[in-house]
């Protein structure tokens, strides 16, 4: 393994900030010692099982519970028609039709998807739970099933949300700059039939759950789990149950993995909250693997259709059109947000200027999809890296030329997009080299020649992708205008306490991302003492005062808002510490600094105030001073600058930072097989400043193991009864350790100029893997027949059909020259 | 209860210390070390026996707990990770190895692995890279992608540690 480091140049780095500093969580975890929401026990507490749905489409003719309820140990159960008189139905982000949507905790009247949890039954064990489910009786009238957004839309078809008047979620057409004008100026028009973006998630290793206690002296739950985004969940659950929010408070700690997949875990914690109410007793709900794949945040399945591409005879890129049509399965959890988030990287990481996108989204009987690693920025950049290559290809460019011709430059950076976002800094030719010469592409033909030697197609596959990071909330009111949602947010909280400690606390949840080790590297540095003396509270607890409406992990951003928060909240502390050490030594503050965890005289050492010094006083030994002493806690909001985008031309900036990372691969496919072999990968990231490298690094590698993972093997497969035929990890293979490719990392540093720290966010990487390796096999399969690459995921059977039926990819690509 | 199962005494040794409890027949020798037993490091991440978030060792074997129930455990000795350092808080070679490459991020996993790979270290001290790919191929990890915990593991080797 290789790793490069390049040196940031003009950066100024404290001793923290910048060094790959060993994880502050590890200790606990590597000794079991980390507390998982299942960790948290209660006395007498329920285990909560779900009765799911077998169908995927069917109205609930009759439930029956009371087998379950008689059975010795089962405290109780929870159905539809309680939590349709207990709440209300949560709200939707989406404008008519979707707006229309009325979602509850439990399924009302109907189920629309496999999976659909039905019934609610809490019992003494585990296993009882799970064996009283099965004695719950439910009637039902299955009904015509949609698995296909395309036909959700057709005419005539079957309707899952009757009051929605069809399955149309969303749609608006999204137009910038003058494409009519682009195409007429073209030397060609390239156009592409049919593209698809598989479904698939990133199927973190922990389920999800929740241990939920209610207090009924206070009327206030706590709700010990691993949401994602707390912020979210209680705004969605609040109006729900009829409650303000300060009586839902929501803790983690050890989350086991999130990627976007634990967002949209409202329904069942609501469900959790009913029956804690019900039931008087704490409820314990810890779902299956096989629950989590049916029914928990699959990402979005898209299709491009009719795609055309304005071309100048140079390989320039004028413009593109197509028609999106995405598909959010059952229910709107938190689409039809999907609907505008891709347009953060509309253009992807090339300067054409005139885009013309009609999204469409249909609800289908399918797992409601949620954020996931990437959330629809990923199958819009893979869509602009298909047709790069598809462009090149049929046009006889070099992939690697025609992209570096396209390429936003250095020197146009800041660049403001046809869609008014603005990429902040970045190198992006600089980075396709790096990758490049990691993977020793300059040997391509060598080694092509090698591998068919041994009888195997070799290609190279790069993937170009954006990591948009920092949302502007307020692009939510591009598809719904009725919306009040803008901006963002993060909290932190830096004290001293009164023996000295420095304690921080995060609004954030964070699943693995090292937020404790980082946030004390910021600290650290800004009061200039010890990274292991800075005490960063574990996870996320909704009564600290550091959380905000947008509290939460998730969008690549924590080194932007969190840790823009943390230096924010440490800047505050180390001013105060400042200022209370000039009343004590009657000098000004300018005379003073902070040093070796002490604040003293710059001239004359010798007079200093510990750091114990400086908590105490405020805290427990502050008589005697004529004004109040500062208090040595300090709460930072960080905000980034925003202003709302024109809803009617679409037009804004809707993230604060674009990270870069250029992923390239080489393949090796078995023309016996269709088998794929990845057999050289790189991946060259570009974040900004970095304050922990090792930690930035472990982000990328994980990113290009999801993206392989869905590029070859892993994807949710519907049959057309609505069944997933891969409901686990025995059917949906994730990556092992015997399928990973050797990997070269690299990275340098475009300090973004617009954050606190010139930070990215970074972690979601932009499926970069998955165009790279769609591009790999594109390359791979042209010298032999030549096929097109018009899906993101290739299994080796749809290798295998390239293999065969070369003509039929190649007969949806057309290409019009003057 | 009645309905479920019948109740059985077995007695185990886990991390040293001798247990014997009441346990359901069907109870799984995981939930039986985390609900009855509060040893809570091992973890569950799926219910194909695929993941290996629960790999404890059993009489010196790596063994996934998720796919043995309790009452089959009767009259062994087990150590999950919370047997692995010492009581003052020492860490393992490997659990420090760990740490310092960078081999964990959410957690959820690093149990396993941990058990997966002592096991590996105890029959083979100096185990190559691909020969700890084989002896983990059983541990699902989705934040790391693997190599950094590969790498790990192959340094305790070549540490001579063991």
């Amino acid at each position: 393994m290789t790793a490069i480091e390049t040196e940031a140049g003009t950066l100024q780095k404290g001793s923290a900030v910048g060094q790959s500093v060993p994880r502050k969580e590890d200790g606990r975890l590597v000794q079991g010692q980390g507390i998982f929401f299942d960790d948290v026990k209660r006395k007498d507490m329920g285990y909560l099982h779900f009765v799911r749905s077998p169908y995927a489409h069917a109205t609930i003719e009759s439930i029956d519970v009371s087998a379950a309820l008689e059975m010795p140990g089962v405290y109780g159960t929870l159905t539809g028609d309680e939590v349709a008189i207990l709440t209300d139905p949560f709200f939707q982000i989406a404008a008519p039709p979707g707006g229309h949507v009325k979602d509850y905790a439990l399924a009302v009247g109907k189920v629309r998807y496999l999976g659909e949890p039905v019934v609610a039954v809490v019992a003494e064990t585990r296993e009882l739970a799970r064996t009283a489910a099965e004695y719950v009786m439910i009637e039902y009238e299955p009904l015509d099933v949609l698995v296909d957004a395309r036909a959700a839309l057709a005419e005539g078809a079957a309707v899952l949300h009757e009051d929605c008047g069809g399955n149309l979620s969303y749609s608006g057409v999204w137009e910038w700059g003058d494409v009519d004008a682009a195409f007429a100026e073209a030397d060609h028009v390239v156009s592409i039939g049919e593209l698809h973006f598989d479904r698939f998630n990133s199927t973190p290793l922990e389920c999800d759950g929740a241990l939920v206690e209610y207090n009924r002296g206070t009327g206030q739950w706590t709700m010990y789990t691993n949401n994602q985004f707390p912020g979210f969940a209680a705004i969605m659950m609040g109006p729900a149950m009829r409650v303000g929010l300060d009586k839902l408070r929501i803790v983690t700690q050890d989350i086991g993995g999130g990627f976007g997949n634990k967002i949209t875990s409202h329904p069942q914690l609501v469900a959790c909250c009913l029956l804690a109410r019900k039931l008087k007793r704490a409820i314990q709900w810890t779902e299956w693997r096989t629950e989590f794949h049916q029914s928990m945040s699959h990402g979005n399945e898209r299709w491009f259709e009719g795609t055309e591409v304005a071309v100048k005879a140079d390989g320039t890129l004028l413009g593109f059109r197509t028609k999106a049509i995405d598909d959010a399965g059952a229910y709107l959890r938190y689409e039809p947000l999907g609907g505008v988030i891709w347009s953060q990287v509309a253009a992807g990481m090339y300067k054409w200027r005139n885009i013309r996108l009609e999204f469409t989204q249909a609800m289908t009987n399918k797992a409601p999809v949620s954020p996931n690693r990437g959330y629809s920025r990923m199958q819009q950049l893979w869509f602009t890296e298909r047709v790069i290559d598809i462009v090149a290809q049929t046009l006889d460019f070099d992939p690697v030329e025609i992209r570096r011709l396209n390429f936003v430059q250095p020197e146009d950076m800041p660049y403001e997009t046809p869609n008014g976002c603005v990429y902040d800094s970045g190198d992006y030719p600089r980075a396709m080299d790096m990758a490049l010469e990691l993977i020793g592409a300059s040997d391509i033909e060598t080694r092509r020649a090698e591998a068919a030697s041994r009888g195997k197609l070799l290609g190279l596959g790069i993937g170009s992708t954006l990591d948009s990071g920092t949302n502007n909330f307020g692009q939510s009111q591009l598809i719904n205008p009725e919306l009040q949602f803008s901006g963002n947010n993060e909290v932190a909280t830096v004290k001293l306490d009164i023996f000295g400690e420095v304690v921080v606390t995060l609004g954030t949840t964070p699943q693995g991302q090292g937020h404790e080790t980082t946030a004390a590297q910021v600290v650290a540095d800004i009061l200039h003492c010890d990274v292991d003396t800075v005490n960063v509270r574990a996870g996320h607890d909704s009564y600290w005062n550091s959380h905000a409406g947008f509290s939460g992990t998730y969008a690549s951003q924590f080194a932007v808002t969190g840790l823009g928060a943390v230096k924010g909240a440490a800047d505050m502390l180390a001013g105060q510490m400042l200022k209370l050490a000039s009343m004590v030594f009657q000098c000004p503050e300018e005379a003073l600094e902070l040093a070796d965890g002490f604040a003293r005289i710059k001239d004359n050492h010798e007079a200093a105030l510990p750091f114990m010094a400086l908590g105490a006083i405020p805290n427990a030994n502050n008589a005697g001073f004529p004004d109040d002493p500062p208090t040595m806690n300090c709460r930072y909001v960080y905000r980034p600058p925003f202003e709302v985008p024109d809803k009617e031309t679409k037009f804004g900036n809707l993230t604060l930072t674009y990270a870069t990372q250029i992923h390239a691969c080489i393949v090796e496919i078995d023309p016996e097989t269709g088998v794929t072999e990845v057999v050289d990968y790189a991946a060259v990231d570009d974040c900004g400043v970095r304050i922990n490298p090792q930690i930035v690094e472990g982000q990328v590698m994980g990113a290009t193991a999801h993206a392989i993972g869905a590029a070859l093997w892993e994807s949710f497969v519907y049959d057309e009864d609505g069944n997933l035929l891969t409901p686990n990890f025995y059917d949906y293979h994730v990556p092992h350790t015997l399928d990973m490719p050797p990997l070269k990392t690299g990275a340098f540093e475009s300090p973004s100029p617009f954050t606190p720290l010139g930070t990215k966010g970074m972690g979601e990487g932009g499926g970069g893997g998955i165009h790279c390796i769609c591009s790999g096999i594109q390359d791979a399969l042209r010298a032999a027949g030549g096929a097109i690459v018009t899906d993101s995921h290739n299994p080796y059977h749809r290798v295998w059909e390239m293999l065969s039926h070369p003509e039929r990819s190649r007969e949806t690509i057309e290409v019009t020259s003057r | 209860m009645s309905t479920t199962s019948t109740t059985r005494t077995i007695s185990v040794e886990i991390n040293g210390t001798s247990y014997e409890r009441d346990v359901p027949a069907s109870l799984l020798l995981v939930h039986f070390l985390r609900d009855d037993l509060d040893l809570t490091g091992t973890h569950v991440g799926c219910d194909t026996g695929s993941c290996g978030a629960c790999t404890v060792q059993l009489s010196g074997e790596a063994i996934k707990s998720c796919c043995m129930l309790a009452v089959q455990a009767d009259g062994s000795s087990i150590t999950t990770v919370e047997g692995l350092a010492s009581d003052e808080g020492e860490l393992t070679p490997l659990q420090q190895s760990f740490h310092e490459h960078h081999a964990l991020q959410c957690g959820y996993c690093t149990p396993g692995m941990l058990m997966s790979a002592t096991a590996l270290l105890e029959k083979n001290p100096r185990p190559t890279e691909h020969e700890v790919k084989v002896a983990l191929q059983g541990n699902i990890c989705r934040c790391t992608g693997y190599w950094n915990i590969i790498e790990a593991v192959v340094a305790v080797g070549e540490g001579g540690a063991r």
